[in-house]
């Protein structure tokens, strides 16, 4: 499913190249649980970023699904990242002007999905995630774990092949982290392809698949693969 | 068409939160639609007074005459063929069947003589005035006689019977009748019975010799003969078939005249013409300047509020970068990022436009509906000229048109800005 290959990414910000990513071979499969630790700064989020296709690698191939990301236009990418990938984030970057609802419909709005198909499709995932009484609340008016659930839903409701969370339970109390945790499991359980950047030491839990990334490389790489 | 309802659809939810989002810039959002309102606003109300302004002189102008030339006698200044110079020319009767006849491009010609100091008398009335005399029939077209209702102008009989009747201005009717009925009554005119066949209908009329059509009477030019002493004619007048001609044929009368009348066919000086044709031409060419002026300080209004519009735009780009990487993220794709910004700003654009035109249009109706029939055409032409803007067509397609352009405009630049926003920046955001 996911296949990356001497993956090196360096950000230029003025006089100093920073090297997130010194050459980092991954494979995952479908159905993996994976889950990414490693120090502050290691290139977790940069590795993450280029998975969800949100960034481009400076060198490597990346293949998702067969497709070499770097023969893909804009237009290609946000394609792919509406339907084959659903993000969740630490700060759940939900649109604060937009219900709990709207939030999970805009995926299937930039799909194409026709009204009463979307209608069904948003209140069956917000049913899932056990929302289904705060549907018309905008952000604000829920808490962090209900937030969490909101993006959660929105990165489910176009049936992605993969799900990545950057610590998704990184701004949550330790109850409501436990809960999305659970939830996450879940969702692997039913089939569902994650991958985790998480600090949470119980992610040990749930999955003895760890990638271990260290000053923009991957250590032990045999445990992956 | 499934798919453009979706893409409605889908447009729809975003202006929906584009709307909750502008909840918050109210006060902002207020002073550009009233920017926006009131570039419309002046341009419309530029524009279709600047419209109402031309026309209303065109037909202050057709009040002298349409497409018509009027022909006066002056003195040679050359000598010719042994005659000396300074010798007047004057018109005969016979001048006017003479041009008639060798000027095809003239359609209608008329004599005229006139008289000051006629008196009129009706009852116990008398008034004091102008008349004159015509030989044409078509004069009701050529200097825009046309009859009040129940009454006619000189017809062919009365021409060449030499009857005595009367075609009066609607100043001396009321003069003389009040407001009883003229038609079919007679008058005295320097103690002669005249029957009136007609009343001049009302009109603006801008150009003048004498004094107004107003205050003056008309009668057959053959009547005229019989009564007053006028050996010369005060004036020929006529109408030719191509507006475009008007030089030609006043070279065509020159010539024509120089042979009969023997004076030098270069001598300009014994013919006077004032075309009112050439007036009208560039009256009109005048006032399309003026529009196309008002058009463009109209114009210019609404691109200063339209700046506004875009600047707006900008600030709200800026305040959206993270909602905008959002919708990145999750697979927008630029050209909606892009649709979204420039139909925002057409909607601010929209929505100013209809309250600016909504307003100039009930500003143009209140001033139109001010009374014309009681005015005083004569006295209050300033009034009538201002008091008749025109909303038409070209004010409505001109404004729709710049506006939109604006909108496109104040839209197109922060829309392109929104579209390079890179969501992995975006999201980081704070
Ligand atoms: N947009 C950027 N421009 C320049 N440098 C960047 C950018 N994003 C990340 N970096 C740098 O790349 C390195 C890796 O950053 P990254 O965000 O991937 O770390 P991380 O493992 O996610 O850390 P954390 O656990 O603190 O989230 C860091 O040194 C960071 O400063
Ligand atoms: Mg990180």
């Amino acid at each position: 499913m996911i296949r990356m290959e001497k993956i090196r990414k360096i950000y230029s910000t003025g006089k100093v190249d920073v090297e997130a990513l010194r050459g980092v071979n991954l494979h995952i499969k479908k159905g993996d649980f994976v889950t990414v630790i490693g120090p502050s700064g290691s290139g977790k989020s940069t590795l993450m970023n280029i998975m969800g296709c949100l960034d481009k690698p400076t060198t490597g191939d990346y293949i998702l699904n067969g497709t070499n990301i770097k023969n893909l236009n804009d237009n290609q990418l946000s394609e792919l990242r509406n339907h084959e990938i659903g993000f969740v984030f630490q700060n759940f970057n939900l649109l604060p002007y937009a219900s709990a609802y709207e939030n999970v419909e805009m995926p299937l709005l930039f799909a194409g999905v026709g009204g009463k198909k979307r209608k069904q499709k948003v209140e069956a995932i917000l049913n899932k995630v056990g929302l289904s009484d705060r549907m018309d609340h905008r952000p604000n008016e829920l808490s962090g774990g209900q937030k969490q659930r909101v993006a959660i839903a929105r990165a489910l409701v176009n049936d992605p092949n993969i799900i990545l969370a950057d610590e998704p339970t990184g701004n949550l109390d330790s109850h409501s982290g436990r809960e999305i945790m659970e939830l996450f499991v879940n969702l692997w359980q039913e089939g569902h392809t994650i991958v985790m950047i998480t600090h949470d030491p119980r992610a040990k839990e749930y999955t003895d698949n760890f990638v271990n990334i260290t000053d923009g490389k991957i250590l032990r790489e045999e445990l992956v693969a | 068409m499934a798919e453009k309802l979706n893409e409605f659809m889908k447009n729809m939810l975003l202006i929906r939160l584009f709307v909750r989002e502008l909840k918050k810039e109210r006060r902002k959002i207020f002073l550009t639609i009233a920017g926006i309102a009131w570039g419309t606003l002046t341009i419309i109300l530029l524009l279709s007074f600047g419209q109402g302004l031309s026309t209303q002189m065109l037909r202050g102008q057709k009040g002298l005459g349409n497409n018509i030339v009027l022909m006066f006698g002056g003195q040679t200044s050359m000598e010719y063929k042994g005659l000396p110079q300074g010798r007047p020319i004057r018109f005969l009767d016979d001048d006017v069947t003479l041009l008639e006849n060798s000027i095809p491009e003239i359609d209608n010609i008329t004599a005229e003589y006139d008289q000051w100091g006629t008196v009129y008398k009706y009852n116990d009335k008398a008034v004091t005035e102008r008349i004159r005399g015509v030989s044409s029939m078509a004069y009701d077209d050529m200097r825009s006689h046309f009859p009040q209702k129940g009454g006619r102008f000189l017809n062919n009989n009365d021409m060449k019977e030499r009857r005595r009747v009367i075609f009066i201005g609607w100043e001396l009717k009321k003069q003389l009748f009040e407001s009883e009925d003229a038609v079919g009554k007679t008058i005295l005119m320097n103690d002669i019975p005249f029957t009136v066949v007609g009343v001049l209908q009302k009109k603006m009329q801008m150009g003048m010799y004498g004094g107004p059509d107003a205050n003056c009477a008309v009668i057959p030019a053959s009547t005229f003969r019989g009564i007053f002493s006028n050996y010369y004619l005060s004036r020929i007048i006529y109408q030719v078939n191509d507006i475009d001609k008007s030089k030609y044929v006043e070279q065509q009368v020159r010539r024509v005249l120089s042979r009969k009348k023997q004076y030098h066919p270069d001598d300009n000086n014994t013919l006077h013409f004032w075309d009112t044709i050439e007036n009208a031409k560039q009256t009109r060419i005048a006032f399309t300047g003026i529009t196309i002026f008002l058009g463009v300080i109209g114009a210019m209004t609404l691109i200063i509020a339209s700046v506004g519009v875009a600047n707006i735009m900008y600030v709200t780009v800026k305040k959206r970068t993270r909602e905008i990487g959002i919708k990145r993220a999750i697979g927008a794709k630029k050209s909606l990022i892009k649709t979204q910004f420039i139909t925002e700003a057409l909607l601010i654009d929209l929505v100013g436009g209809f309250i600016g035109a909504s307003i100039s249009w009930l500003i143009i109706k209140a001033v139109q509906s001010i009374p014309q029939e009681s005015a005083d055409f004569g006295k209050n032409m300033a009034l009538q000229i201002l008091t008749n803007p025109e909303f038409d067509w070209t004010v409505a397609i001109s404004t729709g048109i710049i506006l939109g352009l604006v909108g496109l405009l104040s839209g197109f630049f922060p829309a392109r800005k929104a579209a390079q926003v890179d969501p992995m920046v975006a999201l980081h955001y704070e």
